[in-house]
């Protein structure tokens, strides 16, 4: 059956059918949208690790649920990398039937808690609402993603995916992080026989070294992955591909396809004076240092500068997730400093929202130039040229000049430096034959995510150069129908 | 978790483990590092690999207990496990046939300097070692490297040993005694910088292996980073082996007092 044909069936099943006679779209549409219950800002800025969004009560999301009107077309489904059955499962959360609805975001989803709690929904799925056309806000697809998933976690009757009877082929994938852990469910649900390799002592990837537990606790993301290895996958650690073991080991040992999802490695620094001196630092070191490493606890082995003044250059998530992280470990000033305006920010408005009310600076069109150092070696003040907005650039924002001799100066302890990441050129560099575009990313095939090598797939980061989770995810789940394909011949 | 399976004790401070780690023992070369972590809230922290067995699958390091991560690691005995252990990391000594090299070691420097002399020796190179230390007791290796080069000179601060000088006068009687086409140097930054200077100032071409702070080792997070002609440059994936001429030892040297 095609994928619409499954979309109509489910519809027309008698609940469905009966539910939606139940109340008239125009009152369901007249419910306002739910507001997500959140930690109070001020004690959050202080509160290290717990999770600012507090997620809906049951009822919250029973009435919320009541706002989808399970289109026929659901344009939502379109806006969704994964391909979420999204009206089934509102539709079950609106019934109360909240495991299905867990079990239906389980059906195309390695990672429903994670995506509830970091997908831009906004630019996918709710973009798309229906309600959006009526001048009315989206239903809140992402708090109900998230309801649903951590609805079961907390019930204690996880269902643990259906797997196909194994088929004893073996698939590698290089990466654990999001692109990865979906593929590998996708794998396991076929029957394969699939092994992730992961350089860091940890499983997880960027959903743990760089997302920090205010916005993704680690202990989610570690249920999440005992369901997959519930599933039969298979996590291999401290195990780098492409240094511990090579390509040609990986044939030698037997597997038949290989999904490179290493991520973006390298961070990007902006070349002027003094971005070596001691305190000033990538976001990659920061929140590693804070979140893989827990840094900040005494237990922990691992250093990390507490500054009091801190500088976040950049405006994406990671900036604003490293603002953050300094605010809560105790600066008095932690600031966000962007060449563009708010406007024109990558960062999520949820982000930026919180950040503000934590009390975070904003200084915008203001592009650092120098750090200047004490006699120690320590960062201890920044010039910043003003800038103004010219015209679009490429990116189809307005780009950044500066103002000529518009100079400030700001007395700073530490500066994180959140300007971008580079592809990991590890796989790239140790996989003859591999076509690399001039960014480093693995060039592949867009519907099927093949490389130039035939056995070898990827996605991720080390494709997009830095993007979401989501789309990372996407990347998987496409990997894994083609790879399927490719294998059955 | 990688089992110990060998300790020794070059001095009270400086330790040799012999670790399993097969798959490591099979894919490393001279020059490459791994990154340990010790215990669940452990830090991670680079090691050169000094040797490695693949027959019986275990890689050698030498450690001097200095800090708190280095002490903990010094503290495992022979059947402890290391928590985590990976690599091999960093990109291996190039290796060909030049002529004459020197290699300079000092500390525990002089370990991972180890697989260097001998490669080179192999590679069909005549191979002078100079070894310095601070005193008789810290010498180490010495009779590996007589093994494996074709002379060795040792130095030691107080004389007690060898000749009485630093690891620079060593060298500097080598040059002035014949033409040397490479100098290669391991050890602690400072001694580096001042074998690098030297060797400059005799248009000697040089390489020193750096040991800078890592978090990830794999190009993830930039701590490690130093500029060499001019541009930044990470250890852990552009090294950690440097044209010594190009690297500014004076900020490297600031950069590892970072957390202290």
């Amino acid at each position: 059956m095609k994928e619409e044909e499954i979309i109509a069936a489910r519809r027309s099943e008698s609940w469905r059918e009966e539910l939606r006679k139940s109340k008239k779209n125009k009152e369901r549409t007249d419910i306002p949208r739910v507001h997500m219950n959140e930690l109070d800002a001020i004690y959050r800025s202080h509160s290290r690790k717990e999770e600012v969004n507090l997620g809906l009560t049951a009822e919250q999301a029973l009435l919320e649920a009541q706002r989808c009107l399970d289109c026929p077309n659901p344009a939502c489904m379109t806006g969704c990398p994964v391909g979420i059955n999204i009206p089934t499962f509102i539709k079950y959360i609106e019934i109360g039937k909240f495991l299905d609805a867990a079990k239906t975001l389980k059906e195309t989803s390695a990672l429903p808690a994670v995506c509830g709690r970091v997908c831009p929904q906004e630019k996918q799925c709710e973009a798309q609402c229906i309600h959006l056309k009526m001048k009315k806000e989206p239903v809140a697809v992402g708090y109900l993603e998230r309801f649903a998933a951590d609805y079961e976690r907390e019930s204690g009757q996880m269902a643990v995916p259906e797997t196909a009877p194994a088929n004893g082929t073996k698939i590698a994938v290089v990466g654990s992080g999001p692109a990865g852990l979906s593929f590998a469910g996708d794998m396991a649900k076929r029957g394969y026989d699939v092994t992730v390799f992961e350089a860091l002592h940890e499983i997880g990837g960027v959903l743990k070294y760089g997302i920090p537990e205010f916005r993704l606790p680690n202990r989610i993301v570690d249920v999440e992955i005992n369901i997959l290895k519930q599933m039969g996958v298979k996590f291999l650690n401290n195990c780098i591909v492409g240094k511990t073991i090579s390509y040609e080991d990986l044939h030698e040992d037997g597997f038949k396809g290989i999904f490179a999802a290493s991520g973006a490695g390298l961070p990007n620094f902006m070349n002027i004076p003094g971005e070596n001196l001691i305190g000033v630092m990538s976001s990659n070191e920061y929140l590693t240092r804070v979140n893989l490493m827990d840094a900040a606890s005494p237990e922990s082995d691992t250093p990390v500068l507490i500054g009091k003044r801190v500088a976040v250059i950049g405006g994406g998530n990671t900036a604003m997730d490293s603002v953050r992280t300094a605010r809560r470990l105790g600066a008095d000033r932690a600031i966000i400093v962007y060449r563009r305006s708010e406007e024109e920010m990558p960062a999520r408005i949820e982000e930026v929202k919180h950040a503000k009310e934590e009390g975070i600076e904003f200084l915008t069109l203001h592009n650092p130039i120098e750090y200047l150092g004490d006699e120690t070696g320590h960062v201890k003040q920044m010039r910043l040229q003003k800038m103004a907005l010219g015209e679009p650039d490429a990116s189809g924002r307005r780009r950044p000049v500066p103002i000529e001799g518009a100079i400030d100066a700001i007395e700073v302890d530490e500066v994180i430096v959140s300007v971008g990441v580079s592809p990991n050129p590890l796989i790239p560099s140790t996989f003859p034959g591999l076509e690399v575009s001039k960014w480093g990313t693995i060039v592949v095939n867009s519907d099927t995510m093949q490389s130039a090598l035939p056995d070898v797939y990827a996605g991720g980061d080390i494709v997009r150069g830095g993007a979401t989770v989501i789309l990372a995810m996407g990347d998987g789940r496409k990997a894994a129908a083609a790879i399927d394909t490719a294998l059955k011949g | 978790m990688n089992k110990i399976v060998s300790k020794e004790y070059f001095s009270p401070q400086v330790v040799k483990l012999e670790v399993e780690a097969p798959l490591i023992a099979r894919s490393r070369k001279a020059g490459h590092f791994v990154i340990v972590k010790v215990g669940e809230r452990g830090e991670r922290i680079p090691l050169t690999i000094a040797d490695a067995n693949r027959e019986i699958g275990t890689i050698t390091l030498v450690i001097q207990a200095v800090g708190n991560s280095s002490k903990k690691i010094c503290a495992l005995n022979e059947g402890d496990y290391i928590t985590d252990l990976v690599g091999p990391l960093g990109k291996a000594t190039h290796i060909e046939k030049v002529g004459t090299v020197v290699c300079a070691g000092g500390g525990v420097g002089v370990a991972p300097l180890l697989p260097i002399v001998t490669a080179f020796h192999e590679a069909g190179n005549r191979v002078i070692v100079v070894l310095a230390a601070r005193t008789k007791d810290l010498v180490i290796l010495e009779d590996q490297m007589r093994a494996n080069s074709d002379e060795v000179i040792v130095m030691t601060d107080d004389g007690s040993y060898g000749t009485k000088g630093l690891v620079t006068n060593g060298v500097e009687s080598v040059i002035q005694r014949e033409k040397v086409d490479l100098c290669v140097t391991i050890g602690p930054a400072i001694m580096m910088k001042f074998v690098s200077a030297l060797t400059k100032k005799y248009n000697v071409p040089t390489v020193a292996s750096l040991n800078t702070i890592m978090v990830d080792g794999t190009g993830m997070c930039g701590a490690c980073r130093i500029t060499v002609g001019g541009k930044t440059k990470f250890v852990c994936v552009d090294g950690p082996e440097f044209d010594a001429h190009q690297v500014d030892f004076d900020e490297m040297l600031m950069r590892l007092k970072a957390y202290n």
